[in-house]
């Protein structure tokens, strides 16, 4: 592990360089594994932040409450650690640039869809991918500065931002975003993703076209 | 492989569970998480049909009617995802594979199954995998209609295997001479799928 950082209380950005990497198309995973003195291991599968042209591999990890592997990673992983990376995984949830899209994203849900849009601003492509990332405050979305940067609309949900009230998207803000898509990603949590499909099945987008990854737990 | 610098797992005193745990997975407790790649389908129970087709004597098809009037059968036991959580002590209800299969006749050369959901979704198996009282066309979850977000109104089941090979929303089982990858398979997902080998991904033993 090259660096890390840990830009919030619930949330830790580790850049890893990795061993006889295979190039990765945004929106892939990597599966990080923890193993102890004894043999026993955890595994979880994390999205991948960085753009494929990075020489580092970046991910963001949300602390989840008694999380075995991201309270591990959030609270002893240091610089200079090793790790076990398998990946990258999924050939489903990917986005490379053939499409116009639009991703419909919440809280650490964004970070596929950040190895997109660093992807799409290098190629020169971002007004191919139109981002919508919902965060309950600013501080709280990862990656909220540079996703403005790049267009994507910010809607929070818990705190004003400019003239914007603090609200979940509007359709009539997703709306001319959603013009001429031929593809749609939501990533979130399972709520999250049932009110984004929903969303844009009121804004006219297939619900064939959507790609979901969705995180997290019924009770 | 290397020990990972101040890592001793916390999360091993599953006691007398441990023995029921496989190798990566960790006990997810109550809670029951979702991994969806699709929109999640409203199904509506009196358009759905089960269908048997393929390498049969005699296709089949159930309305959501006729398939409440087979012989009941039930699953209690635990869960395992890919995604690295199982679940402990769960219980479905519906009808077992094995009484659509022997409705139908599986032909000598049937030696493999595709599933396939409303959604489009499919995932293969072999039919060793869902025969011998190994897998459930499940509609019950916990004495409860099974929840949309799990695959209501009705779900495959084969608990021995990886979830994603548990479809949601399936509507058809069609049996073939030759493995061909379903869904997740042609996405860098194992071909067979069973927890206690570890069969992640391609490539996996």
């Amino acid at each position: 592990m090259i660096e890390v950082e840990r830009p919030t209380d619930r949330l830790v950005r580790l850049r890893f360089h990795v061993e006889d990497r295979v190039d990765h198309w945004p929106g892939q995973h990597y599966v990080l594994r923890l193993r102890a003195p004894d043999g026993y291991t955890a595994q979880r599968s994390y999205s991948i932040a960085s753009d494929p042209h990075d020489p580092l591999l970046e991910l963001m990890i949300e602390c989840l409450p008694d999380g075995e592997v991201s309270g591990f990673m959030h609270d002893v992983a240091e610089v200079g650690d090793v790790f076990e990376l398998r990946g990258p995984i999924g050939g489903w949830f990917t986005w490379t640039g053939e499409q116009p899209a639009i991703c419909v994203v919440g809280g650490s849900g964004v970070v596929p869809v950040v190895s997109m849009a660093r992807y799409a601003h290098r190629l020169g492509l971002s007004s191919m991918l139109r981002i919508v990332a919902v965060g309950r405050t600013y501080d709280d979305l990862p990656y909220a500065a540079e996703l403005e940067k790049y267009g994507a609309f910010l809607a929070l949900t818990r705190e004003n931002l400019g003239d914007r009230v603090a609200h979940p998207p509007y359709p009539d803000e997703v709306l001319p975003l959603a013009e001429d898509v031929e593809r749609a990603y939501v990533c979130g949590s399972v709520g999250f993703a049932s009110f984004a499909t929903r969303l844009l099945g009121e804004v006219g987008v297939r619900a064939d076209t959507i790609r979901v990854e969705q995180f997290g737990a019924t009770s | 492989m290397p020990v990972t610098r101040g890592f001793t797992g916390k999360r091993r005193d599953a006691g007398a569970r441990s023995d029921r745990l496989p190798p990566g997975q960790y006990d997810t407790g109550p809670g029951w998480p979702t991994l969806t790649a699709e929109v999640t389908p409203h199904l509506v129970p009196e358009e759905w049909t089960m269908s048997v087709d393929g390498l049969v004597e005699t296709p089949r098809s159930w309305s959501w009617r006729e398939i409440h009037a087979l012989p009941g059968s039930s699953y209690f036991g635990d869960i395992h995802c890919v995604t690295t959580w199982s679940k402990f002590d769960t219980t479905f209800a519906g009808v077992s594979v094995d009484t659509l299969l022997e409705a139908a006749g599986p032909l000598p050369e049937a030696a493999y199954v595709m599933a396939h959901s409303t959604t489009g979704y499919t995932t293969n198996l072999p039919i060793a995998d869902v025969t011998g009282g190994k897998a459930w066309v499940v509609w019950e979850y916990d004495g409860k209609p099974l929840p949309v977000e799990h695959g209501g109104p009705v779900r495959l089941l084969v608990p021995h295997l990886y979830f994603w090979k548990s479809a949601k929303w399936v509507t058809r089982l069609e049996l073939m001479a030759r493995d061909r990858p379903g869904f997740w398979e042609q996405n860098g997902y194992h071909d067979r799928g069973d927890p206690w080998l570890e069969q992640r991904y391609q490539g996996d033993p």
